[in-house]
């Protein structure tokens, strides 16, 4: 039987504002328990919310960057429930009309092809406190401190058909996220957290199977985890003759399965209504412009600014796009060196790979782009060959002279002289009298070897071209 | 001192005659003697009466005060006050301090009001007659058998019986007009939105207003001075400068047009309430006034989608009572579930658990449609009424309530009964338009109400239009025996 | 509409209330005798009426991102039934 995936994600990301969704409580993370839960987040008898301007502006700017339909008209609504991290025994949320209506995403496959994934909706509404339920004697400690934080709730259509595509489309929605800058996306702090709608059906099946939701998924190596467990989980079930039970599971990532949520209710009814404390948000064509105005440039078209402005490859182009920070690091090296090609291969291959190695981000990069740009730029006017450079990078490491004073103190500037050179390379015609009778025979081969023993004397430093050109005059002389 | 209007006593204060903390002395020692009898006030502030009155007195010797200053009022007991017990009449708040203040009180302390106390009323705001309090049924001091109406029945019977010069109410089917009625005073409802509802404990949000309980209109203009006017910590308070109520109290009546709806007159009205309601047309045709009758063909429903609307909103607001954070929690509990259960269940009175359950039933799955939608188009149909209405007429004038005050325990065996007694009063928070009830008339000792109800913030007309009855009648000045 | 004491239960969970049975019948038929009021409603066409949440169509005003509160744990937990460190404290909460 050949099965098929269906994934739809539920990603709730905590926007970066100062203060809660509804009140003037701050929002840093972190802060000792309940120093950051005010009289409306507390739930205060006669406490009312007043929506934050900021939260508007985030949700909009994300609505427009997802090509998204901007609700002209929102209203929040009350999701009643009772758990003690809710205080007010409901969740202000928007149910029937969210800010941000149908948009998508397009995402990147492994084989280079891309994929556009439908957006149902992104609304905004307020996070829950934290549930403490170590060290209390049998009892449970609440803290509310992120309690009203605002959130947007991004849902997608049932579109993603692997766990690689759910990664694509939850790195391609971070990197986004942090393009527009209205979260810090971190996950680990859960400013960015996932929940997974997962079924499979038949291959060609029209119907979908049922669904099981995965709760608390916190980075993305987990969601393909956690993903491919429960597809396996529930092939194993439909192999077997059974059936999939709708519910929710949480991801154990200690133990790397899904288990089952005892359920919280019977039957969940959480009796949704229109919040009455609130008015309908009311967004005109002015106000869209204003954020319009103010969004930066999105992943796609930094990517084709890129093929087209600097001539790279699509793929080179891609890779540096996919992070603002990379993109901005990437321009900067760009502007000191002008060369666009190497600084790409520079930043793509050497860097990255550093950064990989010491599991550093871009902005932690213990090589500045200046220096960076220094260096290329060295490569670029043939003081230092390109394979030097790389000496000449690792030097840098730990190291804070400027890109020349390291060239010039460890002596790797690249010999030019014309005479120096030949100098050179009559010592090594004269050392292997062999070889040059064997090249002379037509074996050219050996033209390698001479290359090789001329770098070894002088350390990689010969400049190459003329190298070249100089050994192949005499050898054939 | 007593009986006097707060207008009256702003005089006297003015010319010397006496000073805010003589004044508030002597209340209290009222407040002493006939609180027993009345059950009028929850709780008493003396010691923070005397500071207020103290501060009162110095800043007029100072020269600087408003027509308030020093003026000893009363909140309702569903008003935060900042370090005061706020209770709203129940067990679930018995021991509740409040940790900030209402804008109704931070702007009626920044006016210089002396506060009093805090008065008796339904719990959270749920009855018409005052009986469903933690804290025991207030009586109406013009007959200690008899209810003083409600939610607002402690401001009421302290404003009827003289313990304080006014208090504040609030209103959501009628929950200042009614008691005023009761009580033979003057009750005032202003337009939903004009007055902040932060630190208001909320009963149904989108119907709540807060509002002055006084002896006359005018003395309601001056509390509407204060309180009235945008307030940036409610969303749901609108952004529009209140006038000077003061201002327009003289106009004259010369060719206001009065409507009277045909369906309040219809069965169900008693005759003594009607033929107080008739003499008073007659007075406002002798003003220059003209009366016709109109029509709300909807007003009959306005009891059935007020009782969805008002449970399912009261519903969500009352979940925060749960134990966690403040307020009364269950002992011993065995689990969470135990916790909310027990706590809500003997922390909440009969009438509030009943009407939580109507509205979780109204607002739960597969009837959701057929109750809460239903009730909202109905809603906009009773609105429509109104804005109709308005065409033709200035002000709606009709009965605040079927009948005088009824007795003790008459009416509470049967929820619908008692529903029924807001007939007159839930259509206008409906239509959140601004409604008051003035005395009118007496029968058999007790006080008979006529209701007033004006265009969306028009309250400057209604307050102008009761003071100009006021100033040619002598109902608002009779007071019981106390 | 009249009520079962099984959805006079079920509601009651909802709500978080506790109704012994002894008084399920009761409240049931208290609850019944309000739904039949509320039931005049069905007697009134309403299709192509739209809903009416607010008295006025006033829209939501938007309040500045600042922060205007400040830590007052010690002010608000001094009126809690039950704290720790200054955790609120509640039955243990099972998942």
């Amino acid at each position: 039987m050949v099965w098929e995936t269906v994934i739809g994600l539920e990603v709730h990301v905590q926007l970066d504002t100062k203060s809660k969704l509804f009140s003037g409580s701050s929002t840093t993370f972190g802060a000792e328990p309940n120093t950051q839960a005010g009289i409306y987040d507390l739930a205060m008898p006669g406490t009312l919310p007043v929506f934050n301007e900021a939260v508007l502006r985030m949700a909009v700017k994300f609505g427009l960057a997802i090509d998204a339909e901007i609700g002209r008209r929102s209203v929040f609504d009350r999701k009643n429930y009772f758990y003690p991290d809710l205080p007010k025994g409901y969740q202000v949320t928007q149910l029937q009309f969210p800010t941000v209506g149908k948009g998508s995403l397009q995402i990147t496959l492994e084989d280079g092809s891309d994929k556009v994934i439908g957006i149902t909706r992104a609304h905004i509404e307020e996070d829950a406190g934290k549930s403490l339920h170590e060290d209390f004697l049998g009892l449970t400690g609440i803290d509310l401190n992120r309690a009203g934080t605002a959130l947007l709730e991004i849902v997608s259509e049932p579109e993603l058909r692997n766990a690689k595509e759910a990664v694509a489309y939850l790195k391609k929605l971070h990197a986004i996220i942090l393009y527009l800058g209205i979260s810090d996306g971190n996950m680990a702090q859960g400013s960015m957290r996932c929940d997974a709608n997962v079924s499979v059906r038949k291959l060609g099946a029209k119907e979908f199977g049922t669904r099981a939701e995965i709760k608390n998924i916190n980075s993305f190596r987990f969601v393909e985890k956690a993903i491919n467990h429960e597809v396996q989980r529930q092939i194993n079930i439909l192999e077997d003759g059974g059936r999939i039970i709708q519910e929710t599971r949480l991801y154990d990532a200690d133990k790397d399965e899904t288990r089952s949520m005892r359920s919280k209710e019977v039957a969940n009814d959480y009796r949704y209504f229109p919040e009455p404390d609130l008015l309908p948000v009311v967004i005109d064509e002015a106000y869209i412009e204003s954020v319009r105005a103010e969004l930066p440039e999105l992943p796609n078209a930094k990517r084709a600014r890129f093929v087209s402005q600097y001539g790279l490859s699509d793929y080179d182009a891609g890779v540096l796009a996919s992070s603002r920070e990379m993109a901005n690091f990437y321009e900067e090296v760009v502007k000191i060196c002008d060369d666009a090609k190497l600084s790409a291969n520079w930043v793509t291959v050497d860097l990255q790979g550093l950064l990989n190695k010491s599991d550093l981000e871009i902005n932690q990069s213990p090589v500045s782009a200046t220096r960076l740009g220094a260096l290329i730029g060295r490569i670029k006017d043939q003081t230092v060959s390109s394979k030097i450079a790389k000496t000449v990078f690792e030097a840098m490491l730990g190291n804070e002279q400027s890109v020349d004073e390291i060239i010039e103190s460890q002596g790797l500037k690249q010999v030019t002289d014309s005479g120096a050179i030949e100098k050179l390379v009559d010592e090594v015609i004269a050392a292997n009298p062999e070889q040059v009778t064997q090249y002379r025979a037509g074996k050219e081969k050996v033209f390698a070897f001479f290359i090789g023993q001329a770098m070894k004397v002088s350390k990689g430093k010969a400049n190459p071209d003329q190298l070249n050109a100089l050994l192949l005059q005499k050898l054939k002389g | 001192m007593s009986r006097r209007t707060v207008a009256e006593l702003s005089r006297s204060l003015a010319r010397g005659e006496f000073s805010s903390t003589e004044l508030t002395r002597d209340y209290l020692s009222r407040i002493k003697q006939f609180n027993g009898v009345y059950n009028a006030y929850i709780t008493v502030t003396e010691e923070l009466a005397l500071a207020q009155a103290g501060a009162a007195d110095q800043r007029r010797a100072r020269g600087e005060y408003g027509p308030l200053t020093g003026i000893p009022i009363a909140h309702k007991d569903i008003f935060c006050m900042q370090d005061v017990r706020t209770t709203c009449a129940s067990k679930m708040l018995s021991n509740f301090i409040a940790p900030y203040n209402a804008t109704v009180v931070e702007r009626l302390n920044a006016a210089g009001t002396v506060t009093l106390g805090k008065t008796n009323m339904d719990e959270f705001a749920m009855g018409s007659s005052n009986e469903t309090s933690f804290f025991g049924a207030v009586r109406n001091p013009w007959d200690p058998e008899r209810v003083p109406g409600g939610s607002s029945g402690g401001s009421a019977a302290a404003v009827a019986a003289d313990l304080c010069a006014m208090a504040t109410g609030t209103d959501t089917g009628g929950s200042i007009r009614q008691p005023a009625a009761f009580c033979g005073i003057t009750g005032f409802k202003p337009s939903y939105g004009r007055i902040s509802r932060w630190g208001m404990i909320a009963f149904a949000s989108s119907l709540d207003q807060a509002g002055p309980i006084s002896k006359s209109a005018e003395d309601a203009a001056l509390m509407m001075n204060a309180i009235a006017g945008p307030d940036i910590k409610d969303s749901t308070c609108v952004d529009l400068a209140a006038p000077d109520y003061m201002a327009t109290l003289n106009d004259s009546l010369q060719g206001l047009r009065i409507g009277v709806p045909r369906q309040h007159l219809a069965e169900g009205l008693g005759a003594e309430v009607e033929s107080a309601l008739q003499a008073a047309l007659k007075v406002f045709e002798n003003l220059g006034a003209t009366i016709q009758e109109v029509d709300l063909p909807n007003s009959h429903l306005s009891v059935p989608a007020y009782y969805v609307i008002a449970p399912a909103e009261a519903s969500a607001n009352l979940s925060r009572f749960d134990g966690v954070r403040y307020g009364y929690r269950c002992a011993d509990p065995v689990n969470l579930e135990d916790m909310y259960k027990r706590s809500r269940n003997e922390g909440f009175g009969s009438e509030v658990k009943r009407r939580i359950m109507i509205g979780t039933y109204a607002l739960s799955a597969g009837f959701y449609d057929a109750y809460y939608i239903k009730a909202q188009q109905i809603r906009r149909l009773i609105k429509q009424d109104f804005d109709n209405a308005f065409k033709e007429v200035d002000v709606i004038i009709g009965p605040t309530t079927p009948h005088t005050a009824f007795k003790l325990g008459e009416k509470n065996s049967d929820p619908v009964t008692m529903y029924l007694e807001d007939i007159y009063t839930i259509a206008v928070n409906l239509a959140g338009l601004p409604g008051m009830s003035i005395p009118a008339g007496s029968h058999q000792g007790l006080p008979i109400g006529i209701q007033l109800v004006g265009k969306d913030f028009d309250e400057a007309r209604l307050l102008n239009v009761a003071h100009q009855y006021q100033q040619n009648t002598d109902w608002h000045l009779q007071g019981p025996e106390v | 509409m009249a009520l079962e004491k099984s959805d006079v239960e079920k509601i009651a969970h909802l709500a978080r209330l506790h109704i012994d049975a002894a008084e399920a019948q009761e409240v049931a038929n208290r609850i019944s005798s309000i739904l039949n009021l509320i039931d005049q409603m069905q007697s009134v066409e309403t299709t192509n009426v739209a809903p009416l949440a607010h008295p006025f169509d006033a829209v939501q005003r938007l309040r500045p991102d600042v922060v205007t509160e400040r830590n007052e744990r010690e002010y608000l937990q001094k009126i809690a039934p039950a704290v720790q460190d200054g955790l609120y404290l509640v039955p243990k909460v099972i998942e």
